[in-house]
């Protein structure tokens, strides 16, 4: 997917990080034989991969393949389901998020993540945005978190549609812009990485496109994984493409690849339909 | 339900399936509108039962004293002091007893007439204006009016509840003949046609005839008590008043339907009471001091301001413990605990805590709040404690529910962005349950509100004149009073019984109506 679609009027470009490079960079996240238990069941089979930064991975694969728990693993959402158990190590900067030591909501404030479905918290939009910031003291005072949350915005492409009614309620925003709300509550904290766990299922086809083109944009300055159960919208949106069945990861390639031209037997059958 | 079978009725077997199922579903739909008459019927009839009960307690008869305040029998030398003049209910009382024989000289007669008249009004009444002397020194040795309540039988004669009589007007008086020792005989065309008749009824109705039925004459201030009757005269014993009154107006007879000895009205009381409303003395007015005065041992000075302030100092413990440690009781058990063995263990009992009834509080609290630690008894401060207990399963149940219809993706977006499960739980689950948790919170203290059995047991069923000052102080509660008024023996407890259940039902609406406020205010959907 080279072609840059049209939201780029609406970022600012005085950012923190460093202006956005077409090929990707070294791993942002390296997993290495990652099992994950739910009480005795092995539901993720020593499964490694990396995932490259400003670039999108998508996962796809057939319910209950284990996609979105191996997601939830990478900011570690997993410590909060009782009976979880994560074997396995995963490199960030060269350090084991497993690791004891590693505190789950610092990490969290690096690795965003976005629902299935939206799930903007009830209270203002202003307010959606500004919490993240404010828990970790991101902002220096009420300007300071003004500009943050109009950056935000901006950046999730909702800034026009909201800047008059930032105390309106997220809640009684579209099911598209809600989630869009939850993108920049997401970009909100700085993370270095955002998990979309199916972002667009619960939405109609032309929020899918608004999101889709939003995940385009935000690729330039992060690593994105995304969970999808659609194999177009994989192949739309993402560079790198990780097919999981029952629990093991069976091909990880190029998308353009895995589309074409997948050396796996399984991989093949999924994506032109023949299970799932 | 014989109707052909149409295009959509497909054989006879399935018409009459139908037919069935049609009339089972009206069947359920009959019971359902019949238990909720049934239910809305027993309601109507308590509200109509109290109500009426409760209303005739509204309001009470005060009869007002002209007296002069004579120094020398309210502020003596050496008690003249505002503290004295307060506390000197006996010269106070006097001067209102005085005043009364003055105005029935006859009571003076004899000790048993005094004894009556003093009845009218209770020693403890005066309290008032001796406080308000004491307050204001300057009155001394002028004339006031002091209003007093009326002897409580007295009362509840005037109100048509005590004591059953029917009245009848007699024709117009042509002429007195006195007779010695206060006998006379009054004469009048046919005038007492009415009477006779109206007793010809009454003595049917009698199973006995031993007892002469007590027929009294009254006209202006003054009455007489029939002692033989023809239809044109009637020879009566002068109760009160001027034998002359009775041929200034047509003279009222009232046939008293119970004999003198079986009443706790006397005649002559009877007669006096009449006196009183007839030279305008005696006024019906609003029972204020059911709300402003504490407990007493006469139903006419009775009132439940002390029980109101015991409650709301044991609701303000009870608040103070059931609702903090039940709260986060209930969000560390649904947010922080592991599930395990334990908590499964603490969750059933905590069920069966709400269960336990309400009794054993209370011997649980005498045993460990008075003779263990050693509280005070009939304090609010354990009454309170002891509430708490109680209410504080029904919070942690109620608090818990409104925990799990947090929905999940709540949290998930807040750990998602980096709080930790403290600021998840604080920042949103709970706010987003507080309407829940404070409904459940609520209703738990009302429930504690009424609540009288645990309360007996830890004494707090005493009685209890003043008004307790802190929730350290003796006390009572509302539903305790209702318990001790209603043990009363005499009849003018009944409708002050039933309007103090009226002032507490009115707490507890208050406190739903909260519920309902809270709800409706905060409420909020996702």
């Amino acid at each position: 997917m080279d072609t840059t679609l049209g939201m780029s009027t609406a970022v600012d470009d005085n950012l923190t990080l460093p202006p956005a490079t077409d090929t990707a960079a070294a791993p942002r996240i390296d997993c290495r034989n990652i099992k994950v238990f739910y009480g005795e069941t092995e539901a993720i089979h020593d499964v490694s991969m990396a995932f490259p930064d400003r670039a999108v991975t998508a996962l796809i694969g057939p319910s209950g393949c284990g996609k979105s728990t191996f997601l939830r693993c990478l900011n570690r959402m997993n410590d909060t389901i009782e009976n979880c158990r994560v074997e396995g190590e995963i490199l960030m900067d060269g350090e084991n998020i497993n690791d004891a030591d590693v505190d789950p909501v610092l990490l969290r404030s690096r690795v965003g993540m976005v629902f299935q479905k939206p799930n903007p918290f009830p209270k203002s939009i202003y307010d959606n945005i500004a919490y993240g910031p404010r828990i970790h003291g991101l902002a220096n005072g009420r300007e300071d978190l003004d500009a943050i949350v109009e950056k935000s915005l901006r950046r999730a492409g909702l800034w026009d549609e909201v800047k008059d009614r930032l105390a309106a309620p997220g809640t009684g925003l579209s099911g598209g812009q809600q989630q869009r709300l939850c993108i920049a509550r997401a970009i909100a904290v700085q993370p270095e990485v955002i998990l979309m766990d199916e972002p667009c299922s619960a939405l109609d086809p032309i929020a899918t496109a608004r999101i889709e083109e939003l995940i385009d944009e935000l690729r330039n300055r992060y690593c994105i994984v995304i969970v999808t159960h659609s194999m177009q919208q994989a192949a739309r949106v993402s560079q790198r493409t990780a097919f999981f069945h029952l629990g093991n990861l069976v091909e990880l390639g190029d998308t353009s690849q895995i589309f074409t031209n997948p050396r796996e037997k399984r991989t093949e059958d999924y994506i032109t339909g023949r299970f799932g | 339900m014989s109707k052909k079978p149409g295009a959509l009725t497909t054989s006879a077997a399935s018409a009459k399936h139908l037919k069935r199922r049609r009339a089972a579903d009206g069947r359920f739909r009959y019971y359902g509108l019949s238990a909720i008459v049934v239910a809305l019927g027993a309601l109507a009839v308590l509200a109509v039962t109290i109500g009426s009960q409760a209303m005739s307690a509204a309001s009470y008869h005060v009869v007002s004293y002209e007296v002069t305040l004579d120094p020398a029998v309210i502020a003596p030398e050496g008690a003249s002091r505002p503290e004295d003049i307060s506390r000197n209910v006996d010269g106070f009382y006097s001067l209102v007893r005085d005043n009364l024989l003055n105005t029935f000289p006859e009571a003076g007669a004899d000790r048993n007439s005094r004894r009556e008249v003093s009845d009218f009004v209770t020693r403890l009444a005066v309290l008032p204006t001796a406080r308000l002397v004491a307050g204001n020194p300057e009155l001394i040795g002028s004339r006031i009016s002091v209003t007093a309540p009326l002897n409580d039988d007295l009362d509840l004669y005037l109100k048509g509840i005590g004591v059953r009589e029917r009245k009848i007007r007699a024709g117009a008086i042509s002429s007195v003949e006195p007779a010695p020792e206060g006998a006379f005989q009054v004469s009048g065309a046919g005038a007492f046609n009415g009477l006779l008749a109206g007793l010809t009824v009454a003595n049917e109705g009698r199973k006995d005839d031993a007892v002469q039925l007590d027929v009294l004459l009254t006209s202006g201030v003054s009455t007489g008590r029939l002692t033989e009757i023809s239809a044109d005269t009637a020879h009566l014993e002068l109760l009160t008043g001027r034998v002359a009154d009775f041929t200034e107006s047509a003279p009222t007879a009232r046939i008293i339907q119970s004999a003198e000895s079986e009443r706790t009205i006397s005649n002559k009381q009877i007669a006096w009471t009449l006196a009183l409303q007839d030279m305008g003395r005696i006024k019906r007015a609003p029972r204020w001091t059911l709300l402003t005065n504490s407990d007493s041992t006469y139903p006419e000075l009775a009132g439940g301001l002390s029980a109101i302030v015991g409650s709301l100092l044991t609701m303000l413990v009870t608040a103070l413990v059931a609702m903090p440690v039940g709260i986060l009781a209930a969000v560390y058990l649904e947010e922080f605990a592991p599930r395990n063995r334990v908590t499964e263990f603490i969750e059933v009992n905590i069920n069966n805590l709400a269960a336990v009834p309400s009794i054993v509080f209370g011997l649980l609290g005498a045993a460990l709040f008075i003779n263990f630690i050693g509280m005070p008894r009939s304090a609010p401060l354990v009454g309170g404690l002891v509430l708490a207990l109680m209410t504080f399963p029904v919070v942690i149940i109620a608090s818990r529910a409104a925990l799990k219809s947090v929905p999940p993706s709540v949290r998930a977006g807040a750990l998602a962005v980096g709080a930790s499960q403290m600021q998840t739980v604080f920042h949103h689950v709970v706010p987003l349950a507080a309407p829940g948790i404070l409904t459940g919170a609520i209703l738990g203290m009302a429930r504690a509100l009424g609540e009288t059995a645990p309360l007996l047991l830890i004494g707090m069923v005493a009685f209890v004149g003043d008004v307790p000052k802190s929730p350290m102080d003796e006390s009572t509660v509302m539903p305790v009073l209702i318990f001790s008024w209603s043990n009363n023996a005499e009849r003018a407890w009944e409708p002050l019984t039933a309007a103090m259940i009226v002032i507490l039902l009115a707490f507890l609406l208050l406190m739903n109506g909260l519920v309902v406020f809270l709800r409706r205010k905060y409420e909020r959907r996702w």
